[in-house]
Order: C-alpha cells, then sequence, then structure tokens
C-alpha cells in the first residue's frame, strides 16, 4: 500500500526535484568572470615559460648547460651559446622556445640546475600566427604582453 | 525479409563518430531492424596518436607525460601504471611517504573518473541536472591536483621513483575535507538516481553481461564486479601499499546497466575511504628514491597491472638496455571493455545502446591510444 501510494504521488521523482530545488541558492553560482576577474591558479601551476635574470645586473641567469633542451620530450627547446674569449664562458645569444608544441609537463623546469628556466602562473599566451608561439629570449625574460581590453 | 509493407527491413546506420552521446570519436555501425538492434560494429582510431610508438623514441622520463593523454580523466592513473612498471624493470623501491601520496592521488583520480562518468551517463539517459552536481564536486578534486602538481587534467604528478613535488601545505586538510563534503554530495546522487523511476526502467535489465561473458571477453574493472565476480587488482596483486588499507570490492549480481551504476556510486565512497586512510599514513620521510640520472634499465621486460577506474590497465614494457624503451604496450581497459557492446546491444533498442556504451565508461583517447 505504501509503495502504491509513493509510485501514485511520484515520491521518487518529487525527492529527486527537491535535490535540484536545495541548490538554487544565488550563492551557488560559481560563474568566473574571466577577463574581468581574473582567475586564481595554484602556486605550482605550470603556465608560461620565462627565463630569468638576475634582479640585481639584469643578466641571464642561464649557464648555456643545455640541460632543458635534452630533457624536453618534444625537443622544442633551442639554446644558443658562443664561447667568450675573455672570460672563458658561455655567453647566452639564443634562446627559443616554443609554446605551440609545449605540453607543460614540467620537465625542462625540474631539469634547469641554477633555476633560470621557470614555467609561471601566467597563462595568456595566445597569438594571431604560429609563429608568434615561438617565444625568443626577449618574450621569455619579460613575459608576454597581452592586450587588456576594459569595458 | 519483408513479407508485408508493415515489416521493415534492414537498416544500417552510423552512430558517430561525432554523436553527442558516444563519449568521443566512436563510430558504431548499428544494424537496425525498426528500432531493435540486430548487430553491431564499432570502428575505432579516430583518435590514435601511436602513443606506444612515441615511446621507442623518448627516454624513460620523457614518456611520463604522454600517458596521461591516453586516459585523461584519470591522468593519475595512467602515471602511476607507468611509473611503477619501469621501477619494476629497474627494481626500485618507492619510499612509503611517496606511496601513501600516490594512493591518495589515485584514489582522488578514481573518484573523479567515476564523477566525469556519473554525470556523463545521466546525461546520455536524459537527467541533465547531475552532470553539474558531478563537475562540482569533480573541480574540488581538481583545485587539489592543480595545488600538487600545477595541472588539473594531463598532471604529470608521479615521477619514475617516487614524486617530483612535496605535499603543499594544507594538503592533508583539504583531501579530509572533501572526503567529508562528498558523503552527502553522493547521497544527493543517489537520492537523483537510485529509485528514480525512469532511471531505473531505462537501466534495469539493460545490458546485461554475466560473469562468464565477462571472463571471456576480458572485461575487468566495475563492469566484472557488476556480474559478480569479486575481483578488484587493489586486493588481488596489491601494488604501492595497498594491501595496508582497508576497505571492500563492492560488488552485484545481476551484471545489467544498473548493478554498474550502483558499484561505482559504491566505489566513490570506497575511494574516499582509502583517501582518508592514506591521509593518516603520511609520514615524514622522503619522497624520490634512488633512481640514476640516466636511466638505463638492465635488458629484460616488465607487466604491471593496476586497477584504473576503468579496469585493468596494465604497462608492458621491453627494454634493450639502452635509454629508451625498446617496446611499450599499454593494456587500456576502455578497449577491452569496448568489445562487449555487441554482445550486449544485440537485441535491444537504440535507447539501450547509448546506455550500454554510457555504461561501459569508456576514454577514446585510451582505446585509440
Amino acid at each position: 500500500m505504501k509503495k502504491f501510494l509513493r509510485k501514485i504521488l511520484l515520491a521518487d521523482l518529487l525527492e529527486g526535484l527537491w535535490v535540484t530545488l536545495r541548490t538554487q541558492h544565488p550563492k551557488n553560482i560559481t560563474t568566473e568572470q574571466y577577463p574581468a576577474v581574473m582567475p586564481k591558479v595554484g602556486e605550482r601551476y605550470r603556465g608560461l615559460p620565462r627565463l630569468n635574470t638576475n634582479p640585481e645586473n639584469g643578466e641571464t641567469l642561464c649557464i648555456c648547460c643545455d640541460l632543458c633542451a635534452l630533457a624536453c620530450p618534444e625537443h622544442l627547446i633551442v639554446v644558443g651559446w658562443e664561447r667568450n674569449p675573455e672570460t672563458k664562458r658561455k655567453d647566452l645569444v639564443k634562446f627559443t622556445y616554443d609554446t605551440s608544441r609545449c605540453m607543460f609537463c614540467g620537465l625542462c623546469e625540474d631539469a634547469c640546475p641554477v633555476d633560470a628556466l621557470e614555467l609561471t602562473q601566467d597563462f595568456q599566451m595566445a597569438s594571431f600566427t604560429r609563429e608568434g608561439q615561438i617565444f625568443d629570449r626577449e618574450v621569455l625574460e619579460e613575459g608576454t604582453k597581452p592586450t587588456r581590453y576594459k569595458s | 525479409m519483408a513479407e508485408t509493407f508493415l515489416d521493415s527491413t534492414e537498416l544500417v546506420l552510423n552512430m558517430g563518430p561525432q554523436h553527442p552521446s558516444t563519449h568521443g570519436v566512436l563510430r558504431v555501425i548499428v544494424k537496425l531492424d525498426g528500432e531493435k538492434v540486430t548487430g553491431t560494429e564499432c570502428v575505432i582510431g579516430y583518435l590514435h596518436r601511436g602513443v606506444e610508438k612515441i615511446a621507442e623514441n623518448r627516454t624513460y622520463a620523457m614518456f611520463a607525460p604522454y600517458v596521461d593523454r591516453m586516459d585523461y580523466v584519470a591522468a593519475v592513473s595512467n602515471g602511476l601504471g607507468y611509473c611503477l612498471a619501469v621501477e619494476r624493470l629497474i627494481s626500485c623501491e618507492v619510499p612509503e611517504r611517496a606511496q601513501a601520496v600516490r594512493v591518495i592521488l589515485t584514489e582522488l583520480n578514481r573518484i573523479a573518473s567515476h564523477l566525469v562518468w556519473l554525470g556523463t551517463h545521466a546525461l546520455d539517459i536524459g537527467a541533465l541536472t547531475p552532470l553539474f552536481y558531478c563537475l562540482r564536486e569533480r573541480e574540488d578534486i581538481l583545485n587539489i591536483f592543480e595545488k600538487y602538481c600545477g595541472a588539473r587534467l594531463t598532471t604529470h604528478a608521479f615521477r619514475i621513483g617516487g614524486l617530483q613535488y612535496e605535499t603543499y601545505e594544507g594538503f592533508e586538510q583539504e583531501c579530509l575535507e572533501f572526503c567529508d563534503r562528498l558523503a552527502p554530495r553522493v547521497d544527493e546522487y543517489e537520492e537523483l538516481l537510485t529509485e528514480n523511476r525512469i532511471w531505473k526502467e531505462r537501466l534495469i535489465d539493460v545490458g546485461i553481461l554475466n560473469a562468464e561473458d565477462c571472463k571471456a571477453y576480458g572485461v575487468t574493472g566495475p563492469m566484472l564486479r557488476s556480474a559478480g565476480v569479486k575481483w578488484d587488482l587493489r586486493k588481488a596483486q596489491p601494488y604501492s601499499g595497498y594491501e595496508k588499507y582497508d576497505f571492500e570490492i563492492p560488488t552485484r549480481t545481476n551484471g545489467d546497466c544498473y548493478d554498474r551504476y550502483i558499484v561505482r556510486v559504491q566505489e566513490m565512497r570506497q575511494s574516499a575511504r582509502i583517501v582518508r586512510q592514506g591521509v593518516g599514513m603520511l609520514a615524514a620521510g622522503p619522497i624520490m628514491g634512488k633512481v640514476a640520472k640516466v636511466l638505463k634499465p638492465p635488458m629484460g621486460e616488465a607487466y604491471v597491472s593496476i586497477e584504473a577506474p576503468k579496469g585493468e590497465l596494465g604497462y608492458y614494457i621491453v627494454s634493450d638496455a639502452s635509454t629508451q624503451p625498446y617496446r611499450v604496450r599499454v593494456r587500456p581497459p576502455s578497449f577491452i571493455n569496448l568489445q562487449s557492446v555487441d554482445k550486449m546491444a544485440r537485441g535491444s533498442l537504440v535507447a539501450d545502446l547509448i546506455a550500454v556504451i554510457g555504461t561501459i565508461d569508456i576514454v577514446l583517447g585510451e582505446v585509440d591510444r
């Protein structure tokens, strides 16, 4: 009898509907207002690569050891260097990072012995061309400069 | 053959590769008699990326990020399987702390995977609401992943020999809080679905695959357990310290779509239980075992299988003592479970075929590799 009544009164469907109604409160809305409010990503987020410079004199920290290029599964990092005849050390002349093929696995970051190459929390790296996705040393040191739109 | 004009002739229909209820680029050629399915054939390969071949041109450490891209819904489990296989090749001991973190993350990933399954499967059947609730809970798990390893989906959380990242501050707390939150939420899903008459009508006695057929097809995971076979690799061949955890293997007897749903929901609860125990087992200690910088495993082969959310996930690696694997073969659970579609769907209706494909819980990235 109880089962029959439950069936007639659509108890099973109403119970489900009650769950839906419970979550209708406006405080449950979680839409992210993306360009207006930037989402907060984790501290370890693997995003835009950055080539760190020495904050005191602006020189690059990179020692041209080529370990990041060797660690990269997609071989997308190219390190170009020249031997400086005076100091007998390697000078960084070229550093390109092809983000169009990058899968942000973080292996290059782990390989870097001097913390020069780092994957940062920045995630805005879209560009209009394929060539624009290949970041050179300048972009890697200073970061991309995305256009900010104001409403 | 049609005898009168009312009898229908056979119709061959392509379902997919872009049909919204096929979970990706699966194409099913369906032979129909009216609305009755008289035969199916799955055509796969639309998402083939040659992952196994890529492995032959990468070093062992380099290949680890690629395995995340096979079953992208449960990337952590994939990473664990691969790492365990390589660790067996080089006979490396993983520290206890690393093992506990691995268990916590894989179990969280199991919950996430089941949540995605539950949401999309309910969507297939016609219940739109659970999807939003499921993704809400999944978001919490993905946030934990993001804070732990810096990525949400293709995590690359584990490294060969242990872990790269130490747990972040408040990791234990967040895991426990999530487990506390999950239980009432799972109750909510059950309230929405378990007793719902439409849900029951659509799933009970649909797509029955009994234990014998399951074994014959090599079907594993929740599908096998819903048919009454108590087989879980976490208990049968414990890996990564699963023998220390106390949990149950939920089973059902009927082996239909409804039972698979119940088993997966129960598994979510059990996984939350394991996460709780795992947090309790986190003791201070190293997180990385002794692994050479340039990995050159001795000549030989290793096969390691783990209980992924979808079933038995195996990695077979052959080493020729060089820095790159000679061959990597993956045993993907989705691929092997998918072959039972024909057995389950033959004789049912088209709408049941959708339910059947849904409850297999396939990810096409893993089927095609």
